[in-house]
This record gives C-alpha cells, structure tokens and sequence, in this order.
C-alpha cells in the first residue's frame, strides 16, 4: 500500500492527463489547472470531474448503471437495518423501436432525452434517476410509503403520457411509459438482482396488460397484528396442545431466523 | 462530492432466471425451526421410495444443515465441494438408508448462508442437474423467511409448510405463508401438522390459517391451504430421532409412520405422477 499521508510533490508534467482532460473537456468542464491552483487542487477537481462523469449516462445526463447498482446496494444495507420503505420502479418506454425504425436514431435519441428530463422532473431531489440500458429507466425512491409510491408512478405516468417531444420543426412526438415497481424487502437483507427482478416482473405485467400502466408488487404487510394472532388461536382449544416436547433431532434454528422474530423486529 | 462506491461484479450483470418452479422438485419449510423439517423429509422421502419413486433429498438449508445428523452420515464430499468446484455433482450424492438419494450440504456451506448471485446460480444449476434424474426432489429448506429458504422454495412446484400445533410455530407459519404469497404468488401451499396431540387438529388448523389469511392477505388469486395430514405424537419418533435411525425403516407400522406412508399416498394422488 502506498503511503498516502508522506506526500512528495505533485509534477504534473510526469503525469499522463492528456485523455482525463479530454474527456472532461469534451463534457464542457475546465480541464486545465488555473491560476493559483495547487497542483494537488487541481488533481483533486481532475478526479472528482472523472468520478462524475464516470456515474453519468452520457446521453441522459441521468445516472447510469453503475451509479444505480451503487445506490442500489447501499439501500438495501440502509433497509435491513432500519426497516425504511424504499420502492424501485423500472420504466420502459413504450413501442420504442418503432420511433426507431419510423423517425430515425435521431429523433429516438431526443426522444430518450425529453423523458430523461421528464422523469428528474417528476421526483424529489433524494430519489435516484437512472439510465439502466436502452429505452429503459430505473428510480430508486428511499422513504416512500405505499401510497406516496403509487402517486410517483402515476405522476411520471401521466407526465409522459402527455409529453409532446419536438424532434423536427414540423412533427413531435407523443409517447408512453410502462411503469414496474417493488419495494426492497424490509425485513432480510436481499440481493440487488432478487430486487430488480421483482420490479421487472411488474413491468413485465404492466406490458402484457397493455402498456402505458403501472404495476407495483403488493406491499408485503408482514406484521402479522394482534387480531391476527388472536384469531389464529380463536377457535383452537390451545389447552390440549401443551403437552407436547420438542424433538430434539431437528435442532431449532437460530432465534434470529424466525419468523416472527423477523417479522416485528 | 460524490459518493462513489465500487459496484461489485454481481451487482452489474443481474442474471436474470425468472422465478419458474420446476416441476418434479417439492420443498419442505416451517415458519419455525425445531418443528421437524428434516425428520419429515426424510421419512417422507422413504415412504415415497416404497412407493415406487426415485427420490433425492437435497439439504438446502445451507446455513444450518442437519440431514447428515438425523441420516447418520457423514460424507466426505458434500455441496460444498461441488459449490467450491472440488468434486463433481455425481460424486456428492449419496445413498440413505430407506432407499433414496441424499445431498448434503455440509458444514463449509455456513458461508453460503448468504444469498448471492454466485450461490442463486450454482443452486439453480445443481438443482437443473438432478431433476431429470429423479422423479422426486425434495428440499430440505430451512427456517423462516431469509432470502436463501424464499430461493429454495421459489425453485419447487409445491410448498410442504410443516409446523407443530404451537401458537409460536403457528405463527411463524402463518407469517411465512403470507411471504410465499406476496413474493412468489404462490397459490396453493400445503400443511403437514407435526406432533399432532389427537385425531382432526391438524384440519382446524388448516381451516383457521385459511380463513385468517382469507380476510387478511388480499390478492388477486386467493392463496388455499391444502391439509396434507397429521403425523401425531409417537414415542417411535423420539426413539428414531435419538439412534439417529430412519423410522421408516425401523419402524414403519407405527403411527407416525402410517401417518407419513397416507401423506406420501396423497403426493401421489395429487402431484407427482405415477413413474412409468
């Protein structure tokens, strides 16, 4: 490991930066060290632009795939350990390739950007808005509760919907989204993939049901409350069911695995 | 500032295998543990093989296994081997008294008690090689509710909930229903009451989860419960338990026994078709 601490003195001219700068430059950044700035500075502001621009879907402008699977994973961190209820949505454009094929790659480029700024216009600052491949779109929406959740949806859905998106002077372009979304499970620590999964299967079922609709997985109400459990036991003379001991072959799990100890943690 | 974390290669390519029970493979589970899993299992799995299956038990409770405790074996290769690419899938299969097939897990598999991508496929791959081999698989799943026992039990076509008629494996049970139909849509999940204390509990049992999930659990198609029988309390059972034998095999006319022979005849009935 290199000892980051006992630093000698930057040369710049020792160092590589003709592609760094270029790909800075090409995103309209200041690529070159001003005056008064430090060589350590400008390195520092060199690699954050490159962090950036490394997170950033280049046509959208979004958040890319990487930048998502991060976000991704940390929420599912975040929601193990403090039960928030976080939602993702995947959101497929509808009829894409047809846009394609009729109008060009062009218009299918403005087309993806309209609904790119479309989509960061619909959220709140904290939510995540992603690129995930293609016409597809992802967004990641920490402390959003069932009810809020569904309204997002239906807000980008609509919002979409009514886009009229400007390709040529003389022909625009309407379109829909199709909208799928689950909810991190709140009481396991999960898989990302298991997540994305579950969310595109309801994207799956909001595309074969027609297009331009919204199918969000059932909130898992996983507690099972008091008048469950009563009437779970209602009706059954529980007095008769004492007698018994446990087998001892089948060692009882960790406490921690069962259910309901999952359950109402 | 940026917040950059380094995305992992399993968080990259999301291997997308949908959630399609395979056909053939049934998974035992229990909303609690200790209620007698693995000891259904594998009677279950001898009394299917007097029937006339080919029947494999695979130990899919990977973080705390204990077939191999209540078989009485201990392999030198296991899951384990064939997870780290030591040993080949058909070296790790064993036979069990009773006539079946068993894989074990084996104790390194704690490590495997997490599930990953890595683990989700290399299950899915063990699980796609042995099915057309048997008529039967059982997963010998574990507890409760974590990702690796939802995995487990995502991969078979029918769902044995196995629990005692104690308000806290009642429970659990319950809870875990309420999962299986939330996030794998499942539709009809059977229950086998162990330690049954007298004749017809396990059907109130089954009547009073049905009508508690009816009014509480709203989906778009109805979950049922299918009551599979009652294996009632039997001092053949302990007595197996503690030689580590297969009451099958020792004693198979007692009630216990009888009770879990009626529930394989109801398999039969039901889901797996007769072997030509």
């Amino acid at each position: 490991m290199a000892d980051l601490t006992a630093s000698p003195r930057i040369d710049l001219q020792a160092l590589q930066l003709d592609d760094a700068r270029a790909l800075l430059r090409h995103d309209a950044r200041n690529s070159e060290q001003e005056a008064g700035e430090s060589p350590t500075d400008y390195l520092q502001r060199m690699i954050d632009g490159l962090c950036e621009l490394s997170l950033k879907d280049p046509l959208t402008g979004l958040s890319n795939r990487r930048h998502f699977c991060s976000v991704l994973e940390r929420s599912i961190e975040s929601v193990a350990r403090s039960g928030e209820s976080v939602l993702l949505l995947l959101l497929d454009i509808d009829r894409f390739k047809s846009i394609n094929d009729t109008h060009g790659h062009m218009a299918g480029d403005q087309v993806l950007q309209a609904v790119a700024t479309c989509l960061a216009h619909c959220v709140r600052p904290m939510d995540t808005v992603a690129r995930y491949g293609g016409e597809e779109f992802a967004v990641i929406l920490p402390n959003c509760r069932p009810l809020f959740g569904r309204a997002v949806a239906e807000r980008i859905r609509q919002t979409i919907a009514s886009l009229s998106i400007p390709v040529t002077p003389l022909l625009n372009i309407q379109t829909t989204i199709s909208i799928g979304g689950a909810y991190a499970p709140e009481w396991v620590r999960s898989t990302a993939d298991l997540w994305i999964e579950r969310a595109d299967l309801q994207l799956y079922r909001a595309k074969s049901e027609g297009r331009d609709q919204i199918r969000l997985e059932l909130p898992q109400e996983l507690s099972v409350s008091a008048e469950e459990k009563g009437l779970l036991f209602g009706n059954l003379d529980m007095n008769e069911m004492v007698t018994m001991e446990a087998i001892p072959g089948d060692t009882p799990t960790d406490a921690a695995d069962k259910a309901t100890n999952r359950v109402n943690a | 500032m940026i917040d950059l974390l380094t995305p992992t290669a399993e968080s990259q390519d999301a291997a997308k295998v949908p959630l399609k029970p395979l056909g053939k493979v049934l998974a035992v589970t229990s909303g609690k543990g200790g209620v007698g899993k693995t000891f259904v299992s594998a009677n279950l799995a001898a009394a299917l093989v007097k029937r006339g299956y080919k029947v494999l038990v695979l130990d899919a409770d990977l973080g705390l296994a204990n077939l191999d405790v209540v078989l009485n074996l201990y392999p030198k290769v296991t899951l384990h081997d064939v997870f780290t690419g030591k040993a080949k899938l058909e070296e790790a299969i064993l036979p069990a008294p009773g006539g079946f097939s068993v894989l074990l897990a084996g104790s390194g598999m704690v490590e495997y008690s997490r599930l990953t991508t890595e683990v989700r496929d290399e299950f899915l791959r063990i699980i796609s090689g042995l099915v057309p081999h048997y008529d039967v698989v059982l997963l010998d799943t574990g507890a409760g509710i974590s990702d690796v026992v939802l995995f487990a039990v995502s991969l078979a076509s029918e769902v044995l909930m196995v629990a005692t008629p104690e308000p806290t494996s009642l429970t659990d049970a319950y809870a875990t229903i309420k999962v299986l139909v939330g996030q794998q849509q499942r539709q009809t999940v059977r229950v086998i009451i162990n330690q049954a204390p007298r004749a017809g509990i396990g059907q109130a049992i089954t009547h009073q989860l049905q009508q508690v999930l009816d009014r509480f659990v709203v989906t778009e198609r109805p979950i049922r419960l299918i009551h599979m029988g009652d294996i009632p309390v039997d001092p053949e059972v302990r007595q197996a338990v503690m030689r580590r034998q297969l009451m099958m095999q020792t004693t198979p006319g007692c009630p216990a026994g009888q009770a879990i022979s009626q529930i394989a005849g109801k398999l039969e009935k039901t889901v797996i078709p007769k072997p030509a």
